[in-house]
């Protein structure tokens, strides 16, 4: 039995855990304010709060229910536009979008409305704008200036917000209902079963039920996403372990990480929107196998190394850049699962970027993205790892490349030399992102941007290009 | 005053067709659609579909008691196709089942063969093969051939612009449900509930009064719902009035975006004189739209692309010709603008290329050649009030251009990777539905006898606000709080024959219905108060829910009034009728008087482009904006901000593509991008122009809906000169959208 709080009502129900928490909301509890645009999760117009129990209490993100599982609200706090209304007057969010004019057709607005309430309840706002939150929401009628504008009257708001005690301030300042206080207690007092662990395995479901829901809806699932021994970031011996559960939030919330990786948050925000950032985890992400997974050419560059772990226990590690195969071909045998993936920790000589080129630039996915560490001793290459996404049938790391370059000196030259080498490396096609010609420009072009945006004085574009 | 939506809005208590609980008898509508571009259907195996549980039939054409026909404007189009196909979505039939899950099931189950017949994707094609959805139309003006001879310069060119996707966030979609004898009440998302009505009476084969047809509001229209959300409820409508059950039909996002037409993408070729003075003596233009396989509203589309061909400029001779290429693409329907700004793009394309051609700044050609009072359009009719040159003026002064152009030119040479562009994007926009017949409404109201007030029209509320503005006119003439009036549902039993929600004139021809029903109502309870009240009736003012004598606030209440005329048993329902006048044009001549009146305004728009990886963020949009005399400058100032960003999504990252086979490659929200917050121009102000406003217009503030998206073709030609700052190499071309690939190519062109 699935046992959650929905806005302030303990459900307990006999549902399939494989079904959308969209069609649980709309259909089962006749909830009709999280609205359904999409089913990818690609427009927001289903976003929903989901509270998650820490320490005593509760923190939030906004997910896209429409292919959320609902298995993965077990134990949780599932908040909808109805869950955050208030009896007979507009709650502060509502208040600021309704000034402002921020609503035309109304049918994305719930989303946007739930998005903002979450941002106002995120007590951590890595991303720091409220723009960040609304990321996974798109309004086809606005042109969004007037929801900007909403949006920071909530951040001038949420400025004077007494930290310690968040929960009492937003309810005082009229952001949220009063029973938000009594959750805590209350999730506190379910008492969670385990659910199912047959079939298709689930994590949080952002690639799978785009495709699938309708199968999922039906059949057994094996929802992961709450297995703690699959979660966590560590940082041992300047070598990071990140469970293969993490979500792409999760790494942006950790400090180690970002501390590591400078320029992370400009790389992780034009990865997906925020919702999905909140679910989409690496695991997920490299079994996908998409040649342009974000973080599959993320990692590839950290040179990193996967653990798999057999049902019967047996763990075996492999170079990432042997992990995938063919086209959505990956060296995974049944009973298997991914259970992390480390990486030496990149020292004071290591740099790293990322650079990702899509029609739109945020919430979208890439035409060609590539990732790039580099060493450099006594102003020679040491050590580089290169991957690029779009350009082969898997995600690429290049190796010829990667090697002419150690040894030499940082100069137009070099790189003019070894961007002939990338493209003998790559094979692009044509599709909807691009044709091959474009994919081989970018290619040039973003392997230019490595250097250019590391080292720029050593590298200027006016040298590169004739 | 807000949009009067916006508390259940931003609740999620607004109710959407999808919202309404449904009857639980009530089943699920399935669409099986053509997965060919084109042929012969040879056979069509529902056997296992049929068979699987819970699947309570599937329709085809043969159930269709009346007409097998959808067509508009020419009966080209049947529901369901018969014996061939003509583009990939193409409906064939229609599973009804007791949920969605089964109707897709079944949907898998169906088999189809169909013998391959050549297929046509481009208007170029189709105009070499001459396969064409009507004759050509031509707009004239003097005399082409002798001007070229007189120019100093003459200029040709190719340009084409790509479709657009309407991506209405709330999908197509009806809940139908029967009546008595016959009777069917369907609920759909429309902007037309007229034409559903209308087309299902002809399907069904019964007569329009059996037929109820309600709309509460759409979740973005944007013309997509114009004729396109017919074919969905007249489905449904057949399997009610065969299963006498209701029926609930939503399209999923992919059927959607596979099975509806969009905007109509247009390859066009031009040709442009000037004289030394800059100004423009001669243009033709030769507009290839490519139709689709049915007209759907294409003709109309196609006119509206002759209206605009010449944008704000004054060109004394003029020939444009369009055609309208039949082709195997689903048909392709209005969109914002209405072919307006497909003709928009050419006029600015030519300005461009001349300009590039002459190594001159666009902007003084196109200052140079602005409409001034009383010069003729190329359809003969003479402009009046015109607010180019000002809209103009007042843009370069107010937002200091001189000032921006010279910030971008320092930046350009200060900066090697990142290069600014800016543009001006004037626009003139002719308002009213171009078939004159269309240009009228009706509004019914009804003064309850506690005082409250129901207002109903033909305005179909799709997030322009347009109930706000019938709630703020009927507000003024009564004289009475906003919370003692309602704005009803579009119903076709309350208000008759509506033209469609379109063409930006909603507003002003019901309101004008409204208030002169409004009128009427007052003149009646005028009399009723001069008696109460013994005054005489000019005196009698109605303010704030009192009656005032002269401007003396009188002890009589609104309510109270409306007591005593009940009890006088004078009528407290009025029902008006508003028909455009002056408005015509004839056909026959390419002639005419079509527009009530034009809507002015310039755009000022800078971006900037990251020449290391070909992608771009606009900086800004600064406009000046001919509203008239706003009756609600923050629903029209939303109104321009979000048409704006829609024209920009156009010129920018909205791209269309279909494989060979004609199948729609872009069929989802991952392959098809529309703008994101993030994608919005990091400012935008608009000022609205100090001007008396208009009479044709609803208390004289001017249509907003549709003009403002033409400001988003600035855009275009703002990347363009930033690609050229980089690359002078560059050969400007006119091929929109101007995607980051198409940037990144023109950067590195050699």
């Amino acid at each position: 039995m699935i046992q959650f709080i929905l806005n302030s009502k303990i459900i307990k129900t006999d549902e399939n855990s494989g079904i959308t928490l969209s069609d649980f909301i709309r259909e089962h509890q006749h909830l009709k304010g999280t609205k359904i645009g999409c089913r990818e999760g690609d427009c927001g117009a289903c976003t929903v709060l989901i509270g998650t129990l820490n320490n005593g209490t509760v923190s939030y993100q906004n997910i896209t229910s429409c292919i959320s599982p609902l298995g993965n609200a077990n134990g949780k706090h599932v908040v909808t536009v109805e869950g955050i209304n208030l009896p007979k007057k507009l709650n502060t969010v509502q208040e600021a979008m309704a000034t402002n004019f921020a609503t035309q057709c109304g049918f994305c607005t719930p989303g946007f409305v739930v998005s903002m309430t979450g941002f106002a309840l995120d007590n951590t706002k890595i991303l720091n704008s409220c723009n960040d939150a609304i990321s996974g929401n798109i309004c086809r009628c606005t042109g969004y200036k007037s929801i900007e504008k909403a949006g920071f009257e909530i951040e001038e708001k949420l400025k004077t917000q007494d930290k310690n005690h968040q929960i009492e301030w937003l309810i005082k300042e009229g952001f949220i209902p009063d029973y938000f206080e009594t959750i805590p207690d209350k999730l506190k007092g379910l008492i969670i079963e385990k659910l199912n662990s047959d079939g298709q395995i689930v994590a949080n479901g952002t690639d799978l039920y785009v495709r699938n829901a309708a199968k999922l809806s039906e059949e057994k699932v094996h929802l992961i996403a709450n297995d703690t021994s699959l979660k966590g970031i560590y940082l041992k011996n300047n070598v990071f372990t990140i469970g293969a559960n993490t979500t792409v939030t999760e790494l942006l919330e950790n400090e180690d990480f970002r501390n590591n990786i400078t320029g992370l948050k400009s790389f992780l925000k034009i990865i997906s929107s925020e919702p999905i950032r909140n679910m989409g985890t690496l695991g997920g992400n490299f079994v996908n196998a998409s040649p342009i997974g974000d973080m599959s050419i993320f990692f590839l560059a950290l040179n990193a190394t996967l653990l798999i772990q057999h049902k019967n226990g047996k763990e075996r590690s492999i170079p990432f850049q042997e992990f995938h195969k063919d086209y959505k071909k990956y060296d995974l045998q049944k009973d298997e699962i991914l259970k992390s993936i480390s990486f030496s920790k990149l020292k004071n000589n290591s740099f790293f970027n990322f650079e990702k080129v899509s029609k739109r630039t945020h919430l979208d996915i890439a035409s060609v993205n590539t990732a790039f560490s580099i060493s450099v001793k006594e102003n020679l290459i040491s050590a580089v790892h290169f991957s690029i996404g779009g350009v082969a049938a898997i995600p690429k790391y290049v190796h010829k490349t990667a090697a002419f370059l150690i040894g030499k000196t940082i100069n137009s030259e070099t790189i003019l030399q070894a961007e002939e080498i990338l493209q003998s490396e790559i094979s692009p096609i044509s599709d909807v992102r691009g044709t091959a010609t474009y994919k081989r420009m970018l290619a040039k072009q973003l392997f230019f941007a490595h250097f250019i945006t590391l080292f720029p004085n050593q590298v200027a574009l006016k040298k590169l290009i004739h | 005053m807000k949009n009067i939506d916006s508390f259940t809005h931003v609740r999620g208590e607004s109710l959407f067709v999808d919202d309404l609980i449904c009857r639980q008898d009530a089943l699920i509508g399935l669409c099986f659609d053509s997965p060919k571009a084109h042929g012969k259907i040879i056979s069509v195996d529902y056997t296992k579909a049929e068979a699987l549980e819970g699947v309570e039939r599937i329709f085809t054409y043969k159930d269709v008691l009346g007409e097998n026909q959808i067509g508009g404007i020419i009966p080209d189009e049947p529901l369901w196709a018969e014996n061939e196909v003509h583009f990939w979505g193409q409906p064939i039939a229609f599973i009804v089942a007791k949920t969605d899950a089964i109707a897709k099931k079944a949907r898998a189950l169906i088999t189809i063969e169909i013998e391959e017949l050549p297929i046509i994707t481009t208007a170029k094609e189709a105009k070499e093969k001459g396969s064409f959805i009507n004759a050509p139309r031509s707009f004239n003006l003097g005399e082409t051939a002798t001007a070229f001879a007189n120019c100093d310069f003459v200029f040709e060119g190719e340009t084409f612009s790509n479709g657009q996707e309407h991506l209405y966030l709330e999908t197509q979609g009806c809940y139908v449900v029967p009546q008595e004898n016959g009777s069917i009440k369907i609920t759909s998302s429309t902007q037309g509930p007229t034409q559903v009505q209308k087309i299902a009476a002809r399907v069904l084969g019964i007569s329009m009064h059996k037929i109820e047809v309600d709309v509460i509001r759409l979740g973005g229209g944007f013309g997509g719902k114009e004729d396109q959300a017919t074919p969905w409820a007249v489905m449904a409508a057949v399997a009610v009035q065969h299963l006498n059950k209701p029926v609930k039909y939503m399209l999923n996002r992919h059927d959607d975006m596979r099975m509806t037409g969009k905007r109509h993408p247009y390859a066009s070729s031009f040709k442009i004189g000037l004289t030394k003075d800059l100004k423009i003596k001669a243009f033709e233009a030769e507009f290839l739209q490519n139709s689709g396989a049915a007209a759907d509203l294409s003709p109309a589309i196609a006119e509206r692309t002759l209206f605009h061909a010449t944008n704000s400029y004054f060109i004394p001779n003029v020939k444009t010709t369009v055609y309208s290429c039949k082709t195997n693409l689903p048909p392709n329907t209005a969109f914002r603008g209405f072919g307006g700004p497909q003709g928009m793009f050419v006029i600015e394309s030519a300005i461009a290329k001349a300009a590039d051609a002459l190594a001159i700044d666009k902007s003084k050609i196109q200052e140079a050649n602005l409409l001034e009072e009383n010069n003729e359009f190329s359809y003969g009719q003479i402009a009046k009030e015109v607010q180019a040159k000002k809209t103009w003026f007042s843009a370069k002064e107010k937002f200091e251009l001189e000032k921006l152009q010279k910030e971008v030119k320092v930046f350009n040479k200060e900066n090697q990777v990142y290069k600014k562009g800016i543009s001006l994007m004037p626009i003139a926009f002719g308002i009213s539905f171009t078939n004159t017949s269309m240009n009228h409404a009706r509004a019914l109201i009804h003064i309850y006898q506690d005082g409250s007030v129901g207002v109903s029209t033909g305005a179909v509320e799709m997030g322009q606000s347009v109930n706000t503005k019938m709630l703020q006119v009927a507000q003024d003439i009564l004289g009475i709080s906003a919370n003692k009036l309602k704005i009803e549902t579009t119903n076709t039993t309350r208000v008759a024959n509506t033209s469609p929600s379109a063409a930006s004139s909603t507003a002003d021809l019901n309101g004008k219905a409204v208030e002169m029903a409004c009128n009427s109502l007052i003149k009646r309870l005028t009399k009723v108060a001069a008696k109460m009240l013994l005054s005489s009736e000019e005196k009698i003012h109605f303010k704030k829910d009192f009656i005032f004598v002269e401007r003396e606030k009188s002890e009589l209440t609104w309510n109270a009034l409306i007591a005593q005329a009940m009890l006088e048993r004078v009528s407290l329902s009025e029902n008006a009728h508003y028909a455009t006048p002056i408005i015509n044009f004839d056909k026959t001549k390419e002639k005419g008087h079509p527009f009530a009146y034009h809507v002015y305004g310039t755009a000022i728009t800078t971006v900037t482009v990251d020449c290391i990886r070909g992608i771009y963020e606009i900086e800004n949009v600064k406009i000046v904006h001919d509203f008239g005399k706003s009756m609600n400058i923050g629903i029209d100032t939303g109104q321009v901000e979000g048409a704006l960003v829609q024209g920009i999504g156009w010129m920018t990252m909205e791209e269309i593509s279909y494989s060979e086979e004609g199948k729609l490659l872009s069929n989802s929200l991952s392959t098809y991008k529309i703008p994101d917050i993030f994608s919005s121009p990091k400012t935008i102000e608009t000022i609205p122009l100090e001007t008396d406003g208009n009479e044709m217009a609803i208390r004289k503030s001017k249509a907003v809906g549709e003009p403002p998206l033409m400001y988003g073709i600035g855009v275009y030609f703002a990347i363009q000169q930033a690609v050229k700052e980089f690359n002078p190499n560059y050969k400007i071309k006119f091929h929109a959208p101007f995607t980051p690939e198409k940037v990144v190519m023109g950067l590195y062109e050699k």
